[in-house]
């Protein structure tokens, strides 16, 4: 198949066919503005059940802005227009409770942003606020998702040290801990790596290939290797497009576009 | 040439003499203000305690007698210096202020940080400036005018005392304890909030539990700046309490503090005498609670690191 320059009239999405997959979460026309600034541009996305969803591309290209539009996290930052499908459900309009949304679109952000409590009241935080009160649920859930963020064997005695004590990945870890503690549908992931050493990358990407069992993993990465070792379907992002979106071994072995195929191969200019 | 190289790398330059002169003159600055310092402490100090040493007030009397009146000597021969009455006024002001103006700079902070646009930020940021710039002549002033009968009205009694006192008192420390508490919620790294509103926390689940938490040891180092100003304020706290060196019985009868009995009587005694000695063991108390002040928001800043 022919390699094609890319150009904006086209569709080269090609979307997942709805029947055959279950989808998590679906995005049409959306749009993303900062002021004047219009910083994404066209996001139909469709992603898959159970399945990671990588968003690359280079800095600036919108991926996190689209990330953030997701669980409405760019409420008060930016203007998000376009519909986001979860559930059957438009989530992206005025009456729609965000607080409960986001306890379902759970978030890991770049930095570990563990709040300087001890481990175990990060994790509960959000469940007390949530109203649960039940001591003995709350230690299971707290056990349970340091089980699955592959934390538990490495704290289990330290609940009630601070979080910041711990190291960077395993900062991060907590933070997925937390995030899953609230069982969420859906878990997105802002460059999670990114101030991470190797080891401790390998380790959060074993957890997320444990977590797609329970969970629909949409991930923005920088790295490249990242992107192939841990995802199911990759989208390229670029200049606040998303220009190409397949099965990942497609997306990297095979692209359709010059563009794409620039970018994973290392290729500019 | 190279003989050259070698004596100049050996002798001092205009840069070696331009780096010395610098240093001598923060050195003479810092020295100065050193001695201004130290000076007015062991000034006070010495004749603070030369009531006890020189007039053989006792300490006890001092701490915990309420007859004030060091010109004439009690029965037992000793000058009758009972500070209690204005140590508790200083406090009572002191205190009820501030418990008064921390939730209300608590508010506006809040507000200021986490609820206003840029355009109420910046109005309200000129209010609170506009309120640190009034004179406290001017402070007092509107206080004899509207705060005393107001509180005469409807609280009863004179009007003047510890509540009127507080009145104004908590305006004047408002602005202090506000901006404060403003750049302590400021300091509270942005991922705080993110990682809660991403839990599904509501704004104000976010700012209960995790801003002003984080925030608490700032917020508490500005109430403490706010009482170190409140009792140090003399002026407009004497045109209001009604300077009766009575022990306060109630926050409606008037009282004294340690302030207002030095401004009211320093002008009137003679100095070296023992009237005047015990007004110099008033400013003492002064100067050593400012200093604890200063240690307590210091612990705190430290424990808040930790």
């Amino acid at each position: 198949m022919s390699i094609e320059q890319y150009d904006l009239t086209k569709n080269y999405i090609r979307p997942l066919d709805a029947d055959k997959h279950e989808l998590a979460i679906e995005t049409k026309d959306l749009q993303v503005f900062y002021g004047e600034n219009h910083a994404f541009h066209d996001g139909n996305l469709k992603f898959e059940r159970y399945k990671i969803t990588s968003l690359i591309g280079a800095s600036g290209c919108g991926k996190s802005t689209y990330l953030r539009s997701l669980n409405r996290m760019n409420d008060g930052i930016g203007r998000v227009t376009g519909q986001i499908m979860y559930r059957g459900l438009d989530i992206n309009t005025k009456k729609i409770n965000v607080y409960e949304v986001r306890k379902h679109i759970g978030m890991v952000f770049q930095r570990p942003n563990p709040f300087s409590k001890s481990i175990r009241e990060n994790i509960i935080f959000a469940l007390k606020e949530d109203g649960q009160k039940n001591k003995k649920k709350l230690d299971e859930i707290v056990e349970k998702s340091l089980r699955s963020a592959a934390l538990w064997d490495e704290v289990k005695d330290d609940l009630d040290k601070s979080a910041l004590a711990l190291s960077g990945g395993q900062q991060q870890r907590l933070c997925i801990a937390r995030a899953i503690a609230m069982a969420p549908d859906i878990l997105l992931m802002d460059e999670p790596c990114s101030a991470l050493d190797p080891i401790s990358t390998l380790k959060i990407e074993e957890t997320m290939i444990e977590l797609k069992k329970n969970y629909t993993i949409i991930i923005v990465t920088h790295n490249m290797q990242q992107a192939s070792r841990v995802s199911d379907y990759t989208a390229f992002f670029h200049l606040g497009h998303v220009i190409e979106f397949d099965k990942t071994r497609k997306v990297f072995t095979n692209p359709k576009i010059q563009a794409t195929d620039d970018y994973v191969s290392g290729n500019f200019g | 040439m190279m003989d050259k190289i070698k004596e100049k790398i050996q002798n001092n330059s205009r840069e070696t003499r331009q780096e010395l002169r610098g240093r001598i003159l923060t050195y003479c600055a810092i020295g100065l203000i050193l001695i201004v310092v130290i000076s007015i402490f062991l000034f006070v100090a010495l004749k603070g305690i030369a009531t006890f040493t020189q007039d053989k007030a006792s300490l006890k009397t001092f701490f915990t007698g309420t007859n004030w009146n060091p010109g004439i000597l009690g029965s037992d021969g000793k000058p009758l210096v009972g500070a209690l009455p204005m140590i508790a006024g200083s406090f009572g002001v002191t205190i009820l202020a501030a418990i008064i103006a921390t939730p209300f700079a608590i508010g506006t902070a809040l507000y200021m940080t986490e609820i206003a646009g840029k355009k109420g930020r910046n109005v309200l940021q000129s209010v609170i400036e506009l309120l640190v710039g009034i004179p406290s002549v001017v402070y007092g002033f509107i206080g004899l005018t509207v705060v005393v009968p107001f509180v005469r009205d409807h609280f009863g009694g004179s009007g003047y005392g510890i509540l009127a006192g507080s009145f104004i008192l908590f305006v004047m420390i408002l602005p202090t304890v506000t901006s404060m508490t403003v750049d302590a919620l400021k300091a509270v790294p942005k991922h705080y909030k993110s990682a809660s509103l991403a839990l599904g926390a509501t704004q104000w689940q976010t700012i209960y539990k995790v801003l002003l938490k984080a925030a608490i040891p700032g917020i508490l180092t500005a109430i403490i700046f706010g009482m170190a100003r409140a009792f140090g304020e003399a002026l407009a706290v004497q045109m209001v309490i009604g300077n009766a060196s009575l022990l306060p019985t109630s926050l409606l009868t008037p009282a004294s503090t340690l302030t207002s009995v030095l401004t009211m009587g320093i002008g009137n005694t003679v100095m070296g005498t023992t009237a005047n000695n015990a007004l110099w063991s008033l400013a003492l108390i002064l100067l050593l609670m400012s200093l604890i002040f200063n240690i307590l928001v210091r612990w705190i800043v430290k424990k808040g690191r930790m």
